[in-house]
């Protein structure tokens, strides 16, 4: 079984301004990581590599620089890293980074899953997931907590507000995951350096994976932005009255209803 | 000539940050407190690699080299410098010599499992009346039949009381001094090996330091190292590299002291003002950063020279003297730079102070760094 998992290198948004003159933000300094939920998909495919053997490709669309990203997923135990890497491909929305990461699935050809994580911290938008399934004609499984393979189906506990699904999908699928899934690995030492010295990342340009020029990066991007801004932090507290017993009884509620709990 | 760490070793060093940061930090202050031996922690290490860096991939190490393991280390010393002098014991001083001086039997038996950390391993030289006198040693070996009977007692043995195995230092011969020495691996399990008094001490309470007794302690005669006579060479092959050990200890601890120090700098208010914009604490800040940037050069060059199969014990020597005594002077200067607040167990400074000393005392004190420096110096001079 092969499994494909996506990752994206985003700067480290914990560590991140943003200028609140020009709304862009200020990346100066910040460190470039995986991801954090497409590290919870490389979890949950390396744990079912553990459990069901399989090879791990880790795919991701970026720069040269995303080279680190990569690396690090094959340091926590991926086999095969592939890189999407043109300048072509610059300026993608997630529409035109759906299709090229298709085009590159399409290369590969021989899959069982794809997983990626809900969505990236540098944008928020849950859609690349989505739309790679779209792209691919195979179901898609979001919000994942927990995945079982079971011969050619896959099912998953899918988790969104306060609603819980099982869903079971044929092979190939598509799943996108949150962080509640799983606690990502270290890597170990001997993963860093085999990583380094022994295993390979592969590069492809938009030729090497016969991607439509109009269907990538900026012309191919349907989404515009037109202008980022912080929000203004106006919403107002809310205070309950009443009982002891009637306030827990709200209280939890709403922590319900927001799915804290 | 490159300063420059490449992207494995920053990606290893980041690693051992991010491990020792959430897994090492958060507790020190209760295993200090609780004199608590912080085993999971140690075993997650082992899982990681931490436990074996040096030995080769065949044999369950990690197969790296001496400058990823300071750079593992001075993380790992940074979050817990209990758990730093764990891992540089069992790294340096118990699997070193037994990967250097060992038959390929020894090797087999005793580092896949210390090398992944499932076992835990010491290094036993000293005793009441052998310290900075190594040489001195009263525990004796008698060849009987298949087996040596060893008698006598160690002293100050660290991971003495939850060690599998031992590197112990016996006189086969006690007419000949330091060429009458001889080493053995011993492991918990022998007859008549027994685990005397804990020490209870000023600082790395989270590492047991005991007293050992081999009470005609029975040691297959195969677990004698090269031969009957070379322990004292032994001993000091392998102390070489543990100084280097050390030195990255001591520099784990003045880096973890002066970043507490320095943020504090920034945010404490006096006269109206961050104590950081008076020049008093400025000058402080100043000697420290400059102060463990020369130490870790010193360590990175000791660590770099035994990579490339150079001698490096007067810079092993040198490394840990200075690192040692930056360590001392920066967690001094940090309760300092922290105020009343640094000298209260609220902050950790205190028990930074506390943890550096006794990089000036173990596996040679000061003064012997020095004797070791000067013996090489002078003798380029005579
Ligand atoms: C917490 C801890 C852990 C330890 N772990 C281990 C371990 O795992 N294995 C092990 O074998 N040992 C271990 N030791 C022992 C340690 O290595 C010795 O304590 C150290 O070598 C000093 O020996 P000593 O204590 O006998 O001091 P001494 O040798 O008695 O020295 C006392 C003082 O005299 C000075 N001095 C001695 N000789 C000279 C000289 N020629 N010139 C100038 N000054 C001199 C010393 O520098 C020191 O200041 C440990 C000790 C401690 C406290």
């Amino acid at each position: 079984m092969n499994i494909i998992v996506t990752i994206k290198q985003v700067p480290d948004t914990n560590n991140i301004t943003i200028d609140p003159e020009t709304g862009t933000l200020n990346r100066e300094g910040v460190p470039a990581i995986i991801n954090p939920e497409d590290k919870n998909a490389l979890e949950a495919a390396l744990t079912l590599k553990e459990k069901h053997g399989a090879k791990v490709i880790v795919l991701s669309m970026g720069p040269p620089q995303a080279e680190k990203a990569l690396r690090e997923a094959l340091a926590m135990g991926a086999d095969e890293a592939i890189l999407l890497s043109d300048r072509a491909f610059a300026g993608a929305d997630t529409w035109a980074t759906a299709y090229t990461l298709s085009c590159a699935v399409k290369k590969i050809k021989d899959y069982s899953l794809i997983i990626g994580g809900r969505q990236a911290i540098d944008g928020d938008t849950a859609q690349t997931g989505p739309q790679l399934s779209e792209c691919l004609k195979i179901p898609q499984i979001t919000y994942v907590q927990d995945v079982k393979v079971e011969g050619d189906t896959v099912l998953a506990k899918s988790v969104f507000g306060n609603v819980r699904r099982m869903v079971q999908a044929k092979m190939p699928a598509l799943l996108t995951v949150t962080k509640e899934m799983n606690e990502p690995r270290y890597s170990t030492i001997r993963g860093i350096a085999t990583a380094y010295r022994e295993k390979k990342i592969t590069v492809w340009n938009s030729k090497d994976v016969d991607a439509k020029p109009m269907r990538i990066g900026l012309p191919g991007s349907p989404t515009q932005v037109r202008k980022t801004f912080s929000p203004k932090h106006e919403r107002e507290g809310k205070v309950f009255a009443g009982a002891p017993g009637q306030l827990a009884n709200d209280l939890l509620g709403v922590l319900v209803d927001n799915n804290y709990v | 000539m490159d300063f420059k760490l490449n992207d494995e070793q920053l990606m290893i060093q980041e690693m051992a940050r991010k491990f020792a940061k959430s897994e090492l930090e958060p507790y020190a202050a209760e295993w200090d407190e609780e004199a608590k031996f912080p085993r999971d922690a140690v075993m997650k290490m082992g899982e990681l690699g931490m436990m074996g860096i040096l030995m080769p991939k065949e044999l369950g190490g990690a197969g790296l080299d001496m400058l990823s393991y300071a750079l593992i280390l001075e993380e790992i010393s940074a979050g817990c410098a209990s758990t730093g002098v764990t891992m540089s014991v069992q790294n340096s001083l118990f699997l070193g010599p037994i990967l250097k001086y060992g038959t390929e039997e020894q090797k087999k038996k005793y580092i896949p499992d210390w090398a992944k950390g499932k076992k835990i391993g010491a290094f036993a030289l000293s005793e009441a009346d052998a310290g900075s006198d190594a040489a001195n040693q009263r525990t004796t070996a008698v060849l009987d039949g298949d087996h040596y009977i060893l008698n006598g007692s160690k002293n100050f043995i660290t991971s003495g009381s939850v060690a599998d195995g031992f590197i112990v230092f016996a006189m086969t011969d006690i007419n000949k001094g330091h060429r009458g020495i001889s080493a053995f691996i011993v492991e918990n399990t022998f007859d008549g090996f027994q685990v005397g008094s804990i020490e209870k001490k000023l600082g790395i309470r989270g590492s047991p330091t005991t007293e050992i007794v081999l009470d005609g302690c029975k040691v297959p005669k195969e677990n004698l190292m090269i031969g009957e006579g070379a322990g004292f060479k032994v001993a000091m092959g392998t102390l070489d590299s543990g100084r280097v050990g050390i030195a990255t200890q001591a520099l784990g601890i003045a880096k973890a002291a002066f970043e507490v120090a320095a943020q504090y700098a920034n945010v404490r208010i006096a006269f109206g003002k961050p104590i950081g914009a008076f020049q008093g604490i400025q000058w402080k800040i100043a000697d420290m950063a400059t102060q463990i940037d020369a130490a870790r050069m010193l360590v990175h060059r000791a660590a770099w020279l035994k990579d490339q199969g150079k001698p490096f014990s007067r810079e092993g020597a040198m490394a840990k003297l200075f690192a040692s005594e930056v360590s001392m002077n920066v967690t001094k200067e940090a309760i300092q730079v922290l105020g009343g607040y640094g000298y209260c167990k609220s902050h950790p400074v205190e028990r930074f102070y506390r943890d550096a000393k006794i990089t000036e005392i173990y596996e040679g004190t000061s003064e012997v760094q020095r004797i070791v420096i000067a013996r090489d110096v002078m003798k380029q001079f005579s």
